[in-house]
């Protein structure tokens, strides 16, 4: 039985049982694609490093919600709320008291951890559906937030805020994209192994444990509630880092950048990479860049159908998403060492 | 008189300098990326998806026109190569589609990219790679700052001279009218209260008595409009998009209030407002306008009229000629064909800017007449003037004189 054929009958669970060795890539194949990441640049347009640039940004935040729902068990529809509290940190802080944007990103990280945590609380007596429903609420609510008259003057209003875009530091003769882009890559990398240590540690099997078996994890002695709110804090703090970086990379924010569509998008990114399989969270975020562009070159007028099309097309012939066509690779390279 | 052979020196030397511009763009073909001896490639990004679509028929309307254009041998012997890119109204998105535009496509400039969160996230942008992002479709008062945005300008005249244009009418005609007002609670909608506020001036405090806001996801204002009869006010001023505002107009009826009602022009439309809310509860709306309405019978036998419904059928068949976009489009489309006729051989993107910003009495002629577009280099809101009319029967009757209200960046 592959591991595809286990998720499927056993159906009835409203997220699969991703066993922990089975969330991250090899350290041979993590390896390679760092260093494909490392050298591409050098080769590429400004406009490409820029594109990836945003390719790991949006990887940044498909992950946190990948730590959250693959990991802990609990959805949200309101990942964008979380990327604009990140964004408007930063932007405020670089625009307003003229902070260093590296400064604002553990600002960032430390202010949606905080209201990642807080939503975490009441969102506690919710589950399922209902949780989804509860961060969605938070999704719609946060673009006319971010209008409101008193906060007006700190966040721009509906005409939003424009950032600097930083320069290399030391001199370096690098391009503001290049530098930024490294500067992500940095921070990504960070980022995804303390992801990757979060989840093989006892606060990890934590998380798997609840996301398994609520019952039988209170009863092993986890603190339920406490893991729950925690990993809501940590996908929370993950996003808002990804929203600075977001922010710094657009040079722009407004509340139109941060509706609904995103936190949906950023789902859609998470299912399509493959549910709790972490390096797949930056194959959704291409997925949720690229597809509608080219679904855009396709078809001008139709282009929302020709990404509906295409998304369906995924879902239909590989229902579990960029994990499975890894793991697909993965038994076709071992049928060929044994032979 | 170091003073006086200074100033000889500097006319001298600029008077040398316009010498050897002229002589230049005369004798040979300049061009920057984007323009050769064939083609000038143009950028465009609309929202064609998500929450903003309706306005994509703008982008298609251009499509069409430039076409047109190509079809009768192009401009100056080069013909348009439009690139126009979906942005689903999201700035991150237009970022990208802007860089892409000018990175990857390498187009000689930027033209109606629509929205005005979209356009503020990329001006920054435009402006340090200086490339022209020419008459954006939105009708902030921002665009207009050559000493900042040398590389931004807009098109159509902004929110906040129409309702200057009340408030001066309202000061002249009604000096003790009690004023409510309902706007759409977003930039627009700030945008032509702070005008109505700034033609008021000191007196806007007094004579606006209340400042209804409602949300584009409401699905009714009913509410709003009783509200705003409660108190009493005279003037109604209505800062609504059109399906909102052929709901305040039948509420209005219904509930038999009678104010002197301001209806602002994005909603000025006869077919897609006035007739859905009823021609008999239309009557003696006032409204601005600065574009000839195609569902209003008075400009039937009208030639620019004429020109543009012939375009409509025979290039854009399956586009509403209804559809205030198609006449916005079919307008600004002509204003970018002038502008790059008078480049003549000399495509750079300084040349399209300094041309843009020389446009004197150019008329399209979808324009009202009156209605002129004049830039220069401090003037960079090509219309700036709107004449008022009222509603008689079942058509505007234009009244009074064209009005400009330049309202500052």
């Amino acid at each position: 039985m592959s591991a595809a054929e286990e998720v499927v009958a056993e159906g009835h669970q409203a997220v699969e049982a991703v066993p922990k060795r089975a969330m991250t890539l090899g350290t041979g194949t993590s390896l390679l694609v760092l260093a494909v990441l490392l050298v591409v640049p050098v080769f590429v347009k400004n406009f490409i490093i820029f594109q990836m640039t945003m390719l790991l940004i949006y990887g940044l935040a498909v992950l946190a919600l990948n730590i959250l729902t693959g990991g802990s068990g609990q959805f949200s529809l309101g990942q964008s709320a979380f990327y604009a509290v990140g964004a408007y940190t930063s932007a405020v802080l670089m625009e307003y008291f003229n902070v260093n944007y590296a400064l604002t990103i553990p600002v960032s990280a430390a202010v949606c951890f905080g209201f990642g945590y807080l939503f975490g609380k009441p969102a506690l007596r919710l589950s399922g559906v209902y949780l989804a429903l509860a961060t969605f609420a938070l999704a719609t609510a946060m673009p006319q937030l971010l209008k409101l008259n008193f906060l007006e003057h700190w966040t721009g209003g509906v005409q939003g805020l424009v950032v600097t875009k930083p320069d290399a530091p030391f001199g370096l003769p690098m391009s503001q994209d290049m530098w930024l882009y490294y500067f992500t890559l940095i921070v990504t990398v960070a980022i995804y192994v303390f992801s990757v240590n979060l989840l093989r540690s006892r606060s990890g099997r934590a998380f798997m444990a609840i996301r398994d078996n609520e019952i039988a994890a209170s009863s092993m002695g986890v603190n339920v509630a406490l893991y729950k709110t925690l990993a809501f804090g940590v996908s929370a703090g993950i996003t808002g880092v990804a929203g600075s970086l977001g922010a710094i990379a657009v040079q722009f924010v407004a509340p139109d950048s941060y509706t609904i569509t995103l936190a949906i998008s950023l789902f859609l990114g998470m299912v399509v990479g493959g549910v709790g399989w972490l390096p797949g969270s930056f194959v959704g975020a291409a997925f949720i860049i690229f597809v509608p562009n080219m679904a855009e070159s396709i078809s001008k007028g139709l282009s929302g159908a020709v990404f509906g099309v295409l998304l369906f097309l995924v879902i239909y012939l590989v229902p579990h998403g960029a994990r499975q066509i890894a793991i697909l690779g993965q038994q076709f390279a071992g049928k060929l060492r044994r032979n | 008189m170091p003073a006086v052979t200074g100033k000889i020196a500097a006319a001298s030397l600029a008077l040398a300098l316009f010498a050897a511009t002229t002589s230049t763009a005369s004798a040979q073909k300049k061009y920057d990326t984007g323009a050769t001896d064939t083609e000038i490639k143009i950028g465009n990004i609309m929202p064609y998806s998500g929450p903003a679509s309706a306005y994509g028929v703008i982008g298609r309307t251009e499509a069409a026109y430039f076409k047109k254009v190509n079809d009768e041998g192009g401009i100056n012997g080069r013909k348009i190569n439009f690139v126009s890119y979906d942005d689903a109204y999201s700035p991150p998105k237009t970022v990208e589609q802007a860089r892409k535009l000018v990175e990857s496509d390498e187009v000689l400039l930027i033209f109606n990219s629509l929205g005005t969160p979209p356009n503020s996230a990329i001006q920054k942008y435009m402006n340090s790679k200086k490339v022209p992002q020419l008459f954006v479709a939105t009708g902030a008062t921002k665009w207009n700052d050559p000493q900042n945005f040398p590389w931004t300008m807009g098109w159509q005249p902004n929110y906040q001279s129409e309702t200057q244009i009340y408030a001066k009418y309202i000061m002249k005609a009604m000096p003790n009218a009690k004023i409510g007002v309902l706007y759409q609670n977003d930039d627009y909608g700030k945008d032509y209260l702070k005008g109505l506020k700034d033609g008021l001036g000191a007196k806007a405090a007094s004579m606006i008595v209340l400042e209804e806001s409602y949300e584009t996801s409401e699905p009714t204002i009913d509410n709003h409009i009783v509200k705003l009869k409660a108190t009493g006010a005279d003037v109604f001023i209505n800062i609504t998009t059109p399906k909102f505002a052929a709901q305040a107009i039948k509420k209005i009826s219904e509930i038999g209030w009678k104010p002197t009602h301001f209806l602002n022009n994005v909603s000025a439309s006869v077919g897609s407002v006035i007739k859905p809310a009823g021609f008999e509860n239309s009557q003696d709306i006032i409204s601005a306008a600065y574009l000839k309405d195609v569902s209003d019978p008075q400009w039937k036998d009208d030639a620019g009229m004429k020109a543009f419904l012939e375009f409509m059928t025979k290039y854009f068949p399956e586009g509403d000629k209804l559809d205030g976009g198609t006449i916005v489009g079919y307008g600004v489309a002509q204003t970018l064909v002038e502008v790059l006729k008078k480049c003549g051989d000399d495509l750079t993107r300084a040349n399209v800017m300094k041309q843009a910003a020389s446009l004197k009495d150019f008329r399209t002629e979808v324009l009202l007449p009156g209605i002129k577009i004049n830039t220069g280099p401090n003037d960079f809101a090509p219309i700036s003037s709107l004449q008022l009319m009222k509603f008689k029967g079942e058509k505007w009757d234009l009244f009074g004189d064209v009005i400009s209200a330049d309202a500052g960046g």
